[in-house]
C-alpha cells in the first residue's frame, strides 16, 4: 500500500481540500456567533438611534389612525391595504421617491424625543400628543422584578439547600429533576394559568380591588425565575468540596448547622449569581407582564395596582406601530435599555461572582 | 546488526514550561524490539509519543533536537504528519476499538485510505486478524460490536487494526498493562512475531515483561535516558547504579 | 441551649423541605387546574378541525400545523449551525483560547437576552434589513419578504434555541474518549475524517438531545413571534415562507387576552395549554432519556 520506507518523496507535505475547507467552515461558523450578538446589539440600536435625530423633513403620520385595535391585521383583509406599505419601508423609501415619509426621519417636528421626553412620567404613545415618558415603565419593572424576587429568591434557596444537605439521596435524585420540571413550562402557560387561576385566588385571599397588578405578576414571574435560582444556587451548593462539610462534622457540629454555617457561607457568591439571572430573567419577561400584570402605566408603590413593564410594552405595542416612526423607535430604545440591562447582569454574574465563587474554594479569599 | 530505523538527536520535549525529556539521543534497529523501561513519570510515554507526532495534538508544547527515521527528520516542516502515521502504528495502553463491527474496525484504516473495493477490504481484515492471532476467536462475528470482546481480545484487534494500515514502526504504549497474566503473554507472543516484519517500540512498566521481549532496552528516569543498550546487558551487568536500583527493584 | 440549637435545625430543615414540597406542588397544582379545564374539550377532533365561528368553536389545527412548521424550519437552522459551533469549540479551538473563550462568552449571552430582543432583532435585521433588502433588490420594491412571515419567525427563534444546540453538542462531544481520535489520528486519519467518522457518530444522540430541547423551547416561546410571523387568524395554512402562520403558545396568549369572547371560549383555552404543555414535556422526557442513556454509557 505504502510505498517502502521514510523518504520525503513519499512524506511531502500534501494539501487536502476537504481538510482545508472544513476548518475554514467551522472556524468561520463558529465565528458567526459572536457575529449574531454584535449584530443583535447593532441592529437593536441601529434602530433606536433615529429617535434622537433632529428631523429635517417629513409630515407626521398620526399614530392615532394606526393604533386602532390592530390585533390579527395580518389576517384581515381591510388592513392589508395600508399595512405593507409600512413594512419595510426604510429600504424601499429610495425606490419609493414619490412617498413622502421615507426613511428614519419620519419623525415629525412636535414628535422629536429629547432625553428629557423621556424621563418624563407619563406613556402614552398614542395619543394626538404622544408621550414618552419611560419611568412608568421602569417603576412597573422594577416593581415587579423586587415582588418576584422576593418570592422566588428565599423559595429556591430553601429548596436548594434541601435538595443539596438535607434530602437523602434517592429523594434528591427525584426533588432536582421535578423542581427543574418548571423550567419546562412555556411562559405562555404560567401566563394563562395566573391570568386565569392565581389573579382570582389571589383576589380572594388579599381582597384588593384590580385583579391584575403588579404581585400577581411578580408571584407568577416568581415561578419562572425559581428554577433558575434553584438549580444554581443548587450547584453552588454541591460544589462545595466534601472536606469542608467533613471538617466541620468532624467537630461535632450537626448536619444543619454545617449546612448554616458551612455550606450556605461558602456558596454565597453562586447564590449572589443565581439571583442575578433570576433578576435577568424576571426583567425581560414578556408574556406572563402581558398576561398578568394589568398592562397600566402607573407610578405607584402599591403592590395591588396594575403595572406596565418594560418588555411587556415592546411586546404589546410593536405589531401596532409604524415602521421608523418615533413610537417605534422608543419601543427600540426600550429593547436597548433591556438588552444591555441584562447583558451587564450577566456580565456580572459570570466574571465577578463566578470568578470569586472559584477563588474562594480555592481559599484566595476569606 | 541490522540496520538503524529510529535515530534520535539531543531530543528535548516540554509541556509548557516543564522539561518532560532532556536531550535524548537513541538509535533504534529495524525489525528488532526496543523497550523503554523506568517509573512513571519518568518520560518515556511522552518519548514513544513524539516518534508518531503524538504529542502535536497538545496545546502548548515545545520540541527541540531530532527525530530521523531512515535518515528523515520527521520534524522537518515539509513532513505530512497524516502520511507519517500511516507510516508508524500505535497500540495505547487501553484497548481502544471504536464503537463500529468488529470488521469496520479494522476496514477504517484501509478505508480512510481510500480503498472501498469490498474484496480488497475483506482480504485485508483477514489477514490482519490472523496476523494478530484472533481470526479464529472472532470470524464468526465479525459483524458484533468490538465492544463485546474481552479485554485481551481487544487489544489484539487494535494491534490488527494497526497492521491494516500495513505500518513500518509499530508503537506499543504499555499494550499489555491492563490485562490479565494469559492476555498478557498472547500479545507477548504477538510481538515476538510482528518484528519479524515490523520495527517495534514497547513502553512498559513490567520489567519482566522487557527483559523477554526486547532486543534493546532503555532506562529512562526523570525524563533522562540513564542508559541504552542490549537488554540482556542491562539485566545483567548495567553500567550505571541507577539501573541496577531500578531493575533490583530498590525504587521505582 | 441544646433544646433551642435543636428548634433552630428543625426549623432550618422543615423550612426547606417545605419550599422544595410547595414548588412540586405548584407543578402539580397547574397540571391538574389545567388538564381538568381541558378535559371536555380536548379530543381528536379538537387537534385535527379548523378554529370555527371567530375562533368560539371548532379545533387547533392551524396552530398546531403552525408551530410544527416553525419549529421544523428553526431546526434546519439551528441544529447545523449549532453543531459546527460545538465542534469548533471543542475540536478546532483550544480552551483557553481568547476566542473560545469570546465565543463561549457569546453563546452564554445568547442564552440569557431575554426572548422579546430577539424579536426586536428579526424585525430590525430579517424583517427590514434582509426582507426589505430582498424586496428592492429581486423585487423592485413589490412588497413580499419585508413582512413578518413563518421564515423570520423560525429564524429569530433559531438564534433563541441556537446556545441549547451548542451547549447540548459539546457536551455530547466531550463524552467521545480522547482514546478514540487518538487511535483514529495515529492510523493516519486526518482531523476531518476523525470528526467525521469518530466524532459525528459518536456524539449523534447528544445532536438529537440539543435538537429536542431546543424545538421544545422553540415551541413554547412566544414572545420573539410577536411580530416576526404569528396571526391571529388565517383560514388557511401557510403554504410559502413568506406566509404568515399560526401558533400554539400565540394562541393561548390571544384568546386568554384578545379573544371576543373570553370566558365562552375557556375551555379551548385550556386544551390549547394542555395540547401545548403535552408537547413540550413529551419533548423534554425524550431528551431526559437519551441524554441519561449517554452519561450511563460513559460511565461504562
Amino acid at each position: 500500500m505504502n510505498q517502502h520506507g521514510f523518504t520525503k518523496e513519499s512524506l511531502r507535505k500534501k494539501f487536502r481540500l476537504s481538510e482545508y475547507l472544513s476548518q475554514r467552515i467551522i472556524t468561520g461558523v463558529a465565528f458567526l456567533s459572536i457575529t449574531i450578538i454584535v449584530l443583535i446589539f447593532f441592529f437593536v440600536f441601529k434602530e433606536t438611534i433615529p429617535v434622537f435625530q433632529q428631523p429635517d423633513k417629513g409630515s407626521a403620520i398620526d399614530s392615532e389612525e394606526l393604533v386602532q385595535e390592530q390585533y390579527g391585521v395580518f389576517a384581515e383583509s381591510e388592513e392589508e391595504d395600508d399595512r405593507p406599505e409600512v413594512y419595510g419601508m426604510e429600504l424601499d423609501s429610495a425606490l419609493m421617491g414619490s412617498r413622502d415619509y421615507g426613511a428614519d426621519a419620519s419623525t415629525a417636528e412636535d414628535e422629536r424625543v429629547t432625553v428629557s421626553d423621556l424621563l418624563g412620567d407619563q406613556w402614552y404613545p398614542v395619543s394626538s400628543n404622544p408621550r414618552y415618558g419611560l419611568i412608568p415603565l421602569f417603576v412597573g419593572t422594577i416593581k415587579i422584578t423586587i415582588i418576584s424576587i422576593l418570592f422566588a429568591a428565599p423559595i429556591a434557596i430553601l429548596a436548594a439547600l434541601f435538595s443539596a444537605a438535607f434530602a437523602p439521596t434517592w429523594m434528591r435524585e427525584w426533588v432536582k429533576p421535578a423542581i427543574e420540571l418548571l423550567a419546562g413550562f412555556p411562559s405562555v402557560v404560567i401566563g394563562f394559568f395566573a391570568l386565569m387561576v392565581m389573579a382570582t385566588v389571589l383576589q380572594e385571599l388579599f381582597g384588593y380591588e384590580t385583579r391584575l397588578n403588579a404581585f400577581v405578576g411578580g408571584i407568577a414571574m416568581g415561578l419562572a425565575a425559581i428554577p433558575i435560582i434553584f438549580t444554581i444556587t443548587e450547584d453552588a451548593l454541591t460544589a462545595i468540596p466534601g472536606t469542608y462539610k467533613e471538617a466541620s462534622l468532624a467537630l461535632g457540629a450537626t448536619k444543619w448547622q454545617t449546612a448554616l454555617f458551612v455550606t450556605l457561607p461558602a456558596a454565597t457568591p453562586g447564590i449572589f449569581a443565581a439571583i442575578l439571572l433570576g433578576i435577568g430573567r424576571v426583567f425581560g419577561e414578556t408574556m406572563i407582564a402581558l398576561m398578568a400584570t394589568g398592562n397600566a402605566a402607573l407610578i405607584s408603590a402599591n403592590p395591588f395596582e396594575s403595572v406596565r413593564t418594560l418588555a411587556a410594552t415592546i411586546g404589546a405595542e410593536m405589531a401596532e406601530v409604524v415602521f421608523g416612526d418615533t413610537h417605534y423607535g422608543v419601543l427600540f430604545l426600550i429593547g436597548s435599555l433591556l438588552f444591555v440591562f441584562t447583558f451587564t447582569l450577566n456580565a456580572l454574574a459570570e466574571f465577578y461572582v463566578k470568578g470569586r465563587l472559584m477563588k474562594r474554594i480555592q481559599g484566595k479569599i476569606s | 546488526m541490522k540496520d538503524t530505523k529510529i535515530v534520535t538527536k539531543k531530543l528535548s520535549f516540554y509541556y509548557g514550561e516543564k522539561m518532560a525529556l532532556n536531550s535524548v539521543s537513541v538509535e533504534m534497529p529495524e525489525k528488532q524490539v526496543t523497550a523503554f523501561i523506568g517509573p512513571s513519570g519518568c518520560g518515556k510515554s511522552t518519548f514513544l509519543r513524539t516518534l508518531n507526532r503524538m504529542n502535536d495534538l497538545i496545546p502548548n508544547v515545545k520540541i527541540e533536537g531530532e527525530v530521523l527515521i531512515d535518515d528523515l527528520n520527521i520534524y522537518d516542516k515539509k513532513v505530512d504528519v497524516v502520511n507519517l502515521r500511516k507510516k508508524i502504528g500505535m497500540v495505547f495502553q487501553k484497548s481502544n476499538p471504536f464503537a463500529k463491527s468488529i470488521f469496520e474496525n479494522i476496514a477504517y484504516g484501509p478505508k480512510i485510505n481510500g480503498i472501498s473495493d469490498k474484496k480488497m477490504l475483506e482480504e485485508i481484515v483477514v489477514t490482519s486478524l490472523q496476523r494478530t492471532a484472533i481470526w479464529d476467536e472472532v470470524k464468526d462475528r465479525m459483524n458484533h460490536s468490538a465492544l463485546g470482546l474481552s479485554g485481551g481480545q481487544q487489544q489484539r484487534l487494535c494491534i490488527a487494526r494497526t497492521l491494516a494500515v500495513n505500518p513500518e514502526i509499530i508503537l506499543m504504549d504499555e499494550p499489555a498493562s491492563a490485562l490479565d497474566p494469559i492476555s498478557t503473554a498472547k500479545i507477548e507472543e504477538l510481538i515476538f512475531e510482528l518484528k519479524k516484519n515490523f520495527t517495534i517500540v514497547i513502553v512498559t512498566h513490567n520489567m519482566q515483561q522487557a527483559a523477554r521481549v526486547s532486543d534493546l532496552t532503555a532506562f529512562f528516569y526523570l525524563g533522562e535516558l540513564i542508559e541504552f543498550g542490549k537488554t540482556r546487558k542491562i539485566f545483567t551487568t548495567p553500567d550505571k547504579k541507577q539501573t541496577e536500583d531500578y531493575i533490583t527493584g530498590r525504587f521505582g | 441551649m441544646n433544646r433551642r440549637r435543636n428548634i433552630t435545625g428543625g426549623i432550618l430543615v422543615g423550612a426547606s423541605a417545605f419550599s422544595a414540597i410547595s414548588i412540586i406542588a405548584i407543578i402539580v397544582v397547574i397540571l391538574v387546574i389545567v388538564v381538568i379545564g381541558a378535559k371536555d374539550t380536548l379530543s381528536w377532533e379538537f387537534i385535527t378541525a379548523f378554529p370555527e365561528n371567530g375562533m368560539t368553536e371548532g379545533g387547533i389545527f392551524p396552530a398546531i400545523y403552525g408551530t410544527a412548521l416553525m419549529v421544523i424550519i428553526m431546526s434546519v437552522a439551528a441544529v447545523p449551525f449549532g453543531t459546527i459551533t460545538a465542534l469548533y469549540l471543542t475540536e478546532y479551538a483550544s480552551e483557553k483560547s481568547v476566542i473560545a473563550q469570546t465565543i463561549r462568552f457569546a453563546v452564554r449571552t445568547l442564552a440569557t437576552v431575554p426572548a422579546i430582543i430577539f424579536g426586536l432583532f428579526g424585525l430590525g435585521f430579517f424583517i427590514k434589513f434582509v426582507g426589505g433588502g430582498m424586496d428592492s433588490f429581486f423585487l423592485g420594491g413589490e412588497l413580499k419578504w419585508a413582512q413578518p412571515n413563518i421564515l423570520w419567525a423560525s429564524l429569530t427563534m433559531s438564534l433563541l434555541t441556537l446556545p441549547v444546540v451548542i451547549v447540548s453538542v459539546e457536551e455530547a462531544i466531550r463524552t467521545v474518549p480522547r482514546e478514540l481520535r487518538e487511535a483514529s489520528l495515529a492510523l493516519g486519519a486526518t482531523k476531518w475524517q476523525t470528526i467525521k467518522k469518530i466524532v459525528i457518530p459518536g456524539s449523534l444522540s447528544g445532536i438529537m438531545t440539543g435538537t429536542i430541547l431546543a424545538i421544545s423551547r422553540g415551541a413554547g416561546e412566544v414572545a420573539p413571534i410577536l411580530f416576526t410571523g404569528a396571526a391571529y387568524y388565517l383560514a388557511t395554512l401557510p403554504t410559502s415562507l413568506s406566509d404568515q402562520f399560526m401558533n400554539l403558545g400565540y394562541h393561548i396568549y390571544i384568546m386568554s387576552t384578545q379573544s371576543a369572547d373570553v370566558d365562552g371560549t375557556m375551555s379551548i383555552q385550556y386544551a390549547t395549554t394542555l395540547v401545548l404543555l403535552l408537547l413540550t414535556f413529551l419533548l423534554n422526557f425524550v431528551a431526559i432519556i437519551i441524554r441519561a442513556r449517554i452519561r450511563r454509557r460513559v460511565k461504562a
